[in-house]
């Protein structure tokens, strides 16, 4: 069971997301995490899937995905050289100067950025691999989170090479 | 020229070369109802349900291998075509199914008669489309047509809202000649190498087996498999949905496979080196438990949709595309190869088979003073030449029809093989008798799926369809009662239907004949003079054996050599 990123270009068409999701569901494959958004062509959208599967798992999927229609082109990035990011925001509760210089210090320490404050709180926003997020997550044990919200996972490929018309 | 959506879509139609579609006025295809009134080109049969257009639209497309054109209105009407899509989608039937829609400013608020069709027929079709304006809707229903009936085939809806056929909104239209979807590109030879690679496979083989399914008629490459399989020797079986695209009276066709396959093709299957799997899809019932399916054999698979290949079952070597153009490039590297199959390992093989097939599987009690079901079906085979189109609902009436109906020509068995849908049979049959009125069209049947759509003897009334109904009427769900009989210990639980009407009388009520016949001598003799009636639609309620079984059975979950072959080991079958 194996964690694999597909990464496909899809006709930027109403319904076209839940032809995708609907597929997932119906089949009965996991969905760890699913991000889309136009790309430079605005006729196309670049969506990335996290899912995790055997090998006979994973190859029906990308089968199941490139039969439909509106999916374009598709890559399994987890086959090549590849980088993976995610964002997160996260909110958490600062009390006392203390608090507060210790969270500076790792959202620095994690290459993070504090992106709002209030008396009582610091929203930092932190990119990376998902598991340098869930170490940061794992870091705030002790102090008091009130949101976090996660992008899901996007990638691209290493190299000149990439996926595209 | 400028026209209105509607005589857009009737046009469209006609120039497409649409000759027939089925359909249920309401609201929301007026302007369209409208349109078709106004012309002559495209003839509109009125059905009596929407589940009935999608049916007889599916049985219309089986027989001729053109699309199937449904037209019914938004909200019941489409999910009424729902079961209908569904039983298109599982088969891989082309159709085009139009939907109407509420108009474009009112979507979203929950409407009179307001449904997402595309949402609710996203998982059961090709494909689906919104039509968002009038200028777009020649070149959707290009896409779908194109869409439909390319590639594996299969059931696309377009959902129209109201307002994008209002007469009084015209656009220019021209016939769109050509297509272009850069997403979708279906393949049509195979690659070369994998050919190779399996002709030489083919060759080598010491005990080899061809499996065949709807791929090849669909693929319209009976004659390509007939060569194939002549040129090599070998057996062949197919499956539920493959028959007829070889001849089942020729001495290399071992008979359907899978859970009621014969004897000699499951245990062919289960002992062959090398299987050549052609346009089939490794279906549950066929394989059965897939950790013993075929053992010992090297695995070659044709289809054209790659989804296909390696889903339930590992192949050695596949080659998508399709079946015709791959038959054809691997008689051809035959043909030229110098290797030939080895002629003492292949007169071994068949003796083997011989001796599987001299178990006479299909055998049942020919003395019965009871109408066995299996007798009614080899007698109509005969009176028909076997040349008749069998349209068949879901349930033991089909497994027979497909046991002992032996058809040697492709496009002529229409039944719902993957989805299974009671019902199907009578509206399907009424679509083939449509485009073939000139050919005998036998609807093969139980009491219990013709209720389901039985409403379409009107419609066969209206159009003067005249089908031959073969009501094998045992008063019970007799593929529910068997399951029931053999891993229920007997428990009837709701399987026998108290109340059946008088088919005679109901028949005749629709302007029909009716006839009763309950026992065996008159069976031969009922169903000559039935077909004799060439215009008539006649419905013969055959009162069978009740408790009759079909056999040879391999129970689900079970490999294809545990078969069960006769009554005589029912219990073991638990």
């Amino acid at each position: 069971m194996l964690r694999h990123i597909i990464s496909l270009l899809l006709e930027n068409e109403s319904g076209a997301l839940s032809r995708v999701a609907g597929l997932f569901s119906a089949r009965g494959y996991n969905i760890e995490s699913l991000t889309v958004a136009p790309t430079e062509d605005e006729t196309l959208s670049r969506m990335t899937i996290v899912t995790t599967g055997s090998d006979e798992i994973i190859e029906q999927i990308t089968k199941q995905l490139n039969k439909l229609i509106d999916v374009v082109k598709l890559v399994d990035l987890t086959e090549g050289r590849h980088i993976e990011r995610e964002m997160m925001l996260i909110k958490v509760a600062t009390n006392g100067s203390d608090q507060r210089e210790e969270l500076m210090r790792l959202a620095d320490i994690f290459r993070g950025n504090i992106i709002d404050v209030t008396d009582a709180s610091y929203t930092i926003e932190l990119t990376g691999e998902s598991e340098k997020l869930d170490a940061f997550i794992d870091t705030l044990a002790k102090m008091n989170i009130l949101e976090t919200v996660r992008s899901g996972v996007m990638g691209i490929s290493r190299g000149e090479k990439g996926l595209h018309l | 020229m400028e026209l209105s959506g509607g005589d857009i879509l009737v046009r469209f139609l006609k120039d497409e070369g649409v000759e027939h579609i089925f359909g249920y006025p309401g609201g929301a295809v007026l302007h369209i109802y409208d349109a078709l009134y106004k012309q002559d080109d495209v003839k509109h049969i009125l059905v009596r349900h929407e589940q009935g257009a999608t049916h007889a639209a599916d049985g219309y497309a089986r027989a001729t291998g053109k699309p199937g054109v449904v037209l019914v209105t938004s909200g019941p009407g489409a999910t009424n075509a729902v079961t209908g899509i569904a039983t298109a989608y599982m088969d891989s039937i082309p159709m085009v199914v139009i939907t109407g829609q509420v108009p474009r400013a009112v979507i979203g608020s929950d409407a009179f008669q307001e449904v997402d069709s595309v949402g609710i027929t996203r998982p059961c079709v090709k494909h689906n489309f919104l039509v968002n304006d009038v200028s777009e809707l020649a070149a959707t229903l290009k896409k779908a047509f194109y869409v439909a009936t390319t590639g594996r085939p299969g059931p696309v809806v377009v959902d129209i809202p109201k307002d994008v056929t209002d007469p009084n909104v015209k656009v220019p239209y021209t016939y769109p000649e050509t297509v272009e979807m850069r997403s979708y590109n279906p393949v049509v030879k195979g690659h070369p190498g994998q050919i190779k690679k399996a002709v030489d496979m083919i060759v080598a083989a010491k005990r080899p087996m061809i499996y065949t399914g709807g791929g090849v008629v669909l693929g319209n490459a009976s004659a390509e498999l007939t060569e194939f399989v002549r040129l090599l020797g070998y057996p062949i079986t197919q499956t539920l949905m493959g028959l007829g695209s070889y001849p089942a009276t020729d001495q290399q066709y071992v008979g359907m496979l899978g859970m009621h396959g014969t004897y000699e093709a499951n245990m062919a299957m289960h002992e062959c080196d090398t299987l050549i799997a052609i346009g089939a899809r490794f279906d549950d019932r066929v394989t059965g438990k897939i950790a013993e399916f075929c053992p010992s054999a090297k695995i070659i698979h044709i289809d054209i949709d790659p989804a296909s290949i390696s889903k339930t079952v590992r192949v050695d070597v596949p080659i998508v595309g399709d079946v015709s153009a791959v038959l054809t490039d691997m008689i051809g590297q035959v043909k030229a190869g110098k290797a030939r199959p080895d002629q003492s390992a292949l007169g071994q093989w068949w003796e083997q088979i011989e001796k599987w097939r001299g178990e006479d599987c299909l055998g049942y009690d020919r003395n019965s003073p009871l109408i066995k079901p299996q007798f009614v079906i080899e007698k109509l085979w005969e009176v028909t030449g076997g040349d008749a189109i069998v349209a068949s609902d879901v349930g033991q009436h089909q497994m027979f029809a497909a046991q002992y109906y032996k058809f040697d020509k492709p496009n002529k068995w229409l039944n719902s093989g993957g989805l299974g849908t009671m019902g199907f049979g009578l509206p399907a049959g009424l679509g083939a008798k449509l485009a073939y009125p000139d050919q005998d069209v036998a609807v093969v049947t139980g009491e219990a799926s013709i209720q389901m759509c039985i409403q379409e003897l009107g419609t066969a009334t209206q159009y003067d369809l005249p089908v031959k109904v073969i009501n094998l009427n045992n008063r019970y769900m007799g593929m529910v009662r068997q399951w029931q009989q053999f891993f229920y210990e007997s428990r009837y639980s709701h399987s026998y239907m108290d109340a059946i009407p008088d088919f005679v009388k109901l028949a005749e009520s629709y302007g029909h004949v009716g006839m009763l016949i309950d026992k065996p001598e008159d069976v031969e003799g009922a169903l000559r003079e039935a077909f004799a009636m060439k215009d008539r639609l006649v419905f013969m309620d055959f009162i069978t054996d009740q408790e009759e079984n079909v056999y040879p059975m391999i129970a689900a979950g079970k490999g294809q050599h545990e078969m069960h072959l006769h009554s005589d080991n029912e219990r073991e079958l638990a």
